[in-house]
């Protein structure tokens, strides 16, 4: 079952540039192997840490873009805290809430869609609602 | 279920609208400050709105730290509902939302003093 997922992880900020950049593409490519696809690949650069991980106050924050199964996740996982640099990750399922997004923006179209009445009803609706404020 | 309200009732088709100052007089009605302790009211309480409701955030994300901030307290409490006017669902969604970026250091579980 191919699902989307998110994953989210802080690199120490010791770390250089070159050398996240290489960490980035080993792990797109630990994720094809396994049968998966990064969809998207984003640094989010340095940022403060709310809390001290590992003895850093900063990090640097990586977003990856997956399309795979639980499998490929828990493969990339299982790399991600062997790797050395990594000091923290989490991974968010994106699609339902993907789903459930789409659903709600096309019923505010059709709802849109229906506003010749809408339109006429709704400025009397409106004062009322703002008298009692 | 909101289809169905507005099946039944086809004049006013933005039946979802109508229905939204009506939940939120809810709090005001049930609300402590509303009916006092018998006094005479002396101020009037502004009305809280789900923002999220007001504003039509769909998706309330961990990412955006900066939203999420406003409904974390300076200690990094998530301050609950009857204070924010956050409506239930949302609220449910900005809860698990504000602790996946407390998981990845993006908001505190609790600030130092």
């Amino acid at each position: 079952m191919i699902r989307k997922y998110e994953v989210m992880f802080i690199v120490r900020p010791d770390v250089a540039d070159e050398d996240i950049e290489k960490l980035v593409s080993t792990l797109q490519s630990n994720v094809t192997a396994v049968g998966g696809k990064v969809v998207n690949a984003e640094r989010m650069g340095k940022r403060r840490l709310a809390y001290i991980v590992g003895g850093f106050g900063e990090g640097n924050y990586v977003l990856l873009v997956v399309e795979g199964t639980g499998e490929v996740i828990h493969e990339l996982e299982r790399r991600l805290r062997v790797s050395e640099p990594v000091i923290k990750f989490l991974s968010v399922r994106t699609d339902e809430d993907e789903k459930r997004h789409s659903k709600i923006k096309k019923l505010r179209e059709s709802r849109v869609k229906r506003s010749p009445q809408s339109a006429a009803a709704e400025p009397p609706a409106a004062p009322p609602a703002a008298a009692t404020v | 279920m909101a289809d169905e309200a507005v099946q039944q009732t086809p004049a006013p088709a933005p039946s979802a609208r109508p229905d939204r100052p009506e939940r939120s007089e809810r709090p005001r009605g049930g609300g402590r400050e509303g009916s006092g302790p018998g006094g005479p009211r002396k101020y009037f309480r502004r009305k809280k709105v789900c923002k999220f409701c007001v504003e039509k955030i769909d998706v309330i994300n961990y990412k955006d730290v900066r939203l999420l901030g406003q409904f974390v307290a300076e200690r990094g409490k998530i301050v609950p509902r009857r204070l924010t006017g956050v409506c239930t669902p949302h609220q449910r969604r900005l809860s698990t939302a504000i602790k996946q970026a407390r998981n990845i250091a993006l908001l505190p579980f609790a600030s130092r003093y």
